[in-house]
């Protein structure tokens, strides 16, 4: 046996693990990626461009990269607020906000999507109002920010948590008995501190931002070149039986999964010990 | 906080109505699944004839989905200018629970404002192996049938409705819903609606027999190539008009009115009528409808208001909680 074995198990059983892991991840996720850039292809190079470029397919790009630059610096803000105020502070009501951060994770997308349409629909609550005032929020493009920031909300927050609650409070309170003020705390202290956790926090949420069907799906109206995000126009092009479009524009999706996951494994492998806080 | 909440608003507005010019007006149709390769061609041709008549620019926005949750979304506040629906019951209701046009909207137009029709069909795997030739053969064992849920689905309402009128043509009432049952004994899957049924047939390959609207079955085997399915007409079926309405007070809203209304009269015309039948949909017109006499095969049509006492009936005794189709179901299991 050489130094670096961590167990003693035989070597006949790690090969059948070993095994067993990649033909699991091989039929799982090798497999279906290939046949999203194969069906992507496979009417050749020309048809997967024509399918990209298609003024509804932009538009589609274009309002999926709108609400993701709008619901992720929101979570983002909203992350750090919420993780500063458990674990830096003790007020009542702290464990019920924890657990209330995690309530988009648990509720089905599309009863978040359907609690906007309660409120700003047309028979819910300020409908009416709305309508009045020429103000649009489901079927238009904020109903889909406000529904995708809802279904992101958690994952800034979840990855701060932990690793800040690590991490305690000694810092802040070195820096504040230095003379910091609070914000030269935040600043100077606990952003150095969380900075990597925070980027990973940001990467899940962007993915999940972009990625969002069912929640955006229910608020959406689905009108063509307006209200339809990627994921939305992936579904529409299927439903059309064009099959080669589908997977060009999911290819797009796929690529932009990829890109976040090839960072956030950068990350992982650069800066793997600051961030283990963040992982449970 | 707040300062962002409002700019992230004013963000979304903004980029919802920076799009449209002031020379231009925009109508947006709420329509169902089938429509889209319709309305496509449709809405092009509109638009060039609207700006030879009017030197106007017209963008007509399109959406589409299920029938019913179409209409509800609509009732919820997606402001469609016209709607083009699978079903008169829908639009019935969009008119009792928003008040957003009359309840009467269906006498405003001719034919019951439904400019096109179809019947509903069956679509089998070339040379039909498992010999499906009318209602009949659906019950036998072995044959799996595919048709979507008629509780979310307005085409697979109109297949029940068809399979009950048949039955009762047949055996007589009292034995309807045996013979329905016997059906939904055959369908292994309940999709939420007929494009994803379709889908189900065409695409993933299950079961012997689709229930499909006239249309869907024509673009099913034109898209898959022409020689993967046989469409088989049955003996008799029912008429299915899905009606086209002005939704008046969001196109009042919008100041859309009169070319929402002329949108809709366009659908009449003959060059309409011709890509309605291009489209695998009945014309009206009967000089259209003789020239595509050969694509469509006669068969004995009956009406939803003759049979079943119109949809807000037949909706209340078949499709309401608790209504025949929901004992048909509770039996399946």
């Amino acid at each position: 046996m050489t130094g670096s074995a961590s167990t003693s198990e035989p070597r006949w059983l790690r090969f059948v693990l070993i095994t067993i892991a990649l033909a699991f991840l091989a039929v799982n996720l090798a497999l279906p990626l290939a046949a999203v850039f194969a069906g992507a292809l496979a009417k050749g190079l020309a048809v997967y461009r024509s399918a990209i470029v298609e003024p509804d397919a932009r538009a589609a790009m274009r309002l999926t990269l709108t609400v993701a630059a709008i619901a992720v610096p929101l979570n983002i803000v909203f992350g750090l607020t919420a993780s500063w105020a458990v674990t830096k502070f003790d007020f009542p009501g702290k464990s019920l906000l924890i657990s209330l951060i995690d309530l988009p994770l648990s509720v089905s997308p599309v009863v978040s999507g359907l609690i906007y349409v309660l409120l700003f629909g047309l028979q819910g609550w300020a409908g009416p109002w709305l309508r009045d005032h020429d103000i649009r929020i489901v079927f238009a493009v904020p109903g889909i920010v406000l529904a995708t920031t809802f279904v992101t909300f958690p994952f800034v927050a979840r990855e701060l948590i932990p690793l800040m609650l690590e991490q305690g409070r000694s810092d802040e309170e070195a820096a504040r008995s230095l003379g910091a003020s609070g914000w030269q705390t935040f600043v100077r202290v606990t952003l150095p501190n969380i900075r990597w956790g925070l980027l990973y926090g940001v990467l899940l949420c962007n993915a999940r931002a972009m990625g969002e069907f069912g929640a955006v799906s229910v608020v959406s109206g689905h009108i063509r070149g307006l209200t339809n995000t990627l994921p939305l126009h992936i579904e529409i092009l299927y439903n059309e039986y064009n099959y080669v479009a589908a997977f060009a524009v999911a290819s797009l999706l796929a690529g932009l999964a990829l890109v976040t996951l090839v960072a956030k494994s950068l990350l992982e492998w650069r800066f793997g010990d600051s961030i283990a806080g963040g992982g449970h | 906080m707040r300062t962002i909440l409002g700019l992230t608003l004013l963000l979304g507005i903004f980029a919802m109505t920076a799009p449209v010019h002031a020379a231009e007006q925009t109508i947006l149709n709420v329509s169902y699944d089938p429509t889209r390769e319709l309305y496509k061609d449709i809405d092009a041709a509109f638009a060039a004839d609207w700006k030879a008549k009017t030197g106007g620019t017209l963008v007509i926005n399109q959406s589409h989905g299920g029938s019913g949750k179409q209409a509800r979304s609509v009732i919820d506040g997606l402001e469609a200018d016209v709607v083009t629906l699978a079903l008169a019951y829908d639009i019935d209701e969009i008119a009792a629970k928003s008040q957003l046009l009359p309840a009467t909207w269906q006498k405003r137009l001719p034919n019951n404002s439904t400019p096109y029709y179809s019947t509903i069909v069956f679509l089998v795997r070339k040379g039909n192996p498992k010999g499906i030739h009318d209602w009949n053969d659906l019950v036998k064992p072995g044959v799996a049938v595919i048709t979507a849920n008629p509780k979310s689905s307005g085409g697979a309402r109109w297949n029940y409705l068809a399979a009950w009128g048949y039955a009762r043509k047949t055996y007589g009432e009292p034995k309807a819903k045996d013979f329905v049952t016997k059906l939904y004994h055959n369908v292994p899957v309940l999709d939420s609606g007929s494009r994803g049924a379709t889908t189900t047939f065409v695409e993933r390959g299950q079961g012997d027999v689709l229930l499909a609207w006239e249309n869907e079955a024509y673009l099913a085997t034109h898209e898959a190539g022409g020689d993967k399915f046989e469409i088989v007409t049955p003996s008799v079926s029912i008429l299915a008009e899905p009606p086209v309405a002005v939704v008046d007070k969001n196109a009042a809203k919008h100041g859309t009115t009169k070319v929402a209304e002329a949108y809709l009269r366009y659908l009449y015309t003959p060059a309409a009528q011709a890509i309605i039948a291009k489209d695998f949909y009945r014309p009206r017109d009967p000089a259209v409808a003789a020239k595509y006499a050969n694509a469509f095969k006669p068969l004995q049509m009956f009406t939803i208001d003759r049979n079943f006492g119109g949809w807000t009936r037949a909706q209340a005794t078949h499709f309401a909680d608790g209504g025949v189709f929901d004992q048909i179901e509770a039996s399946l299991h």
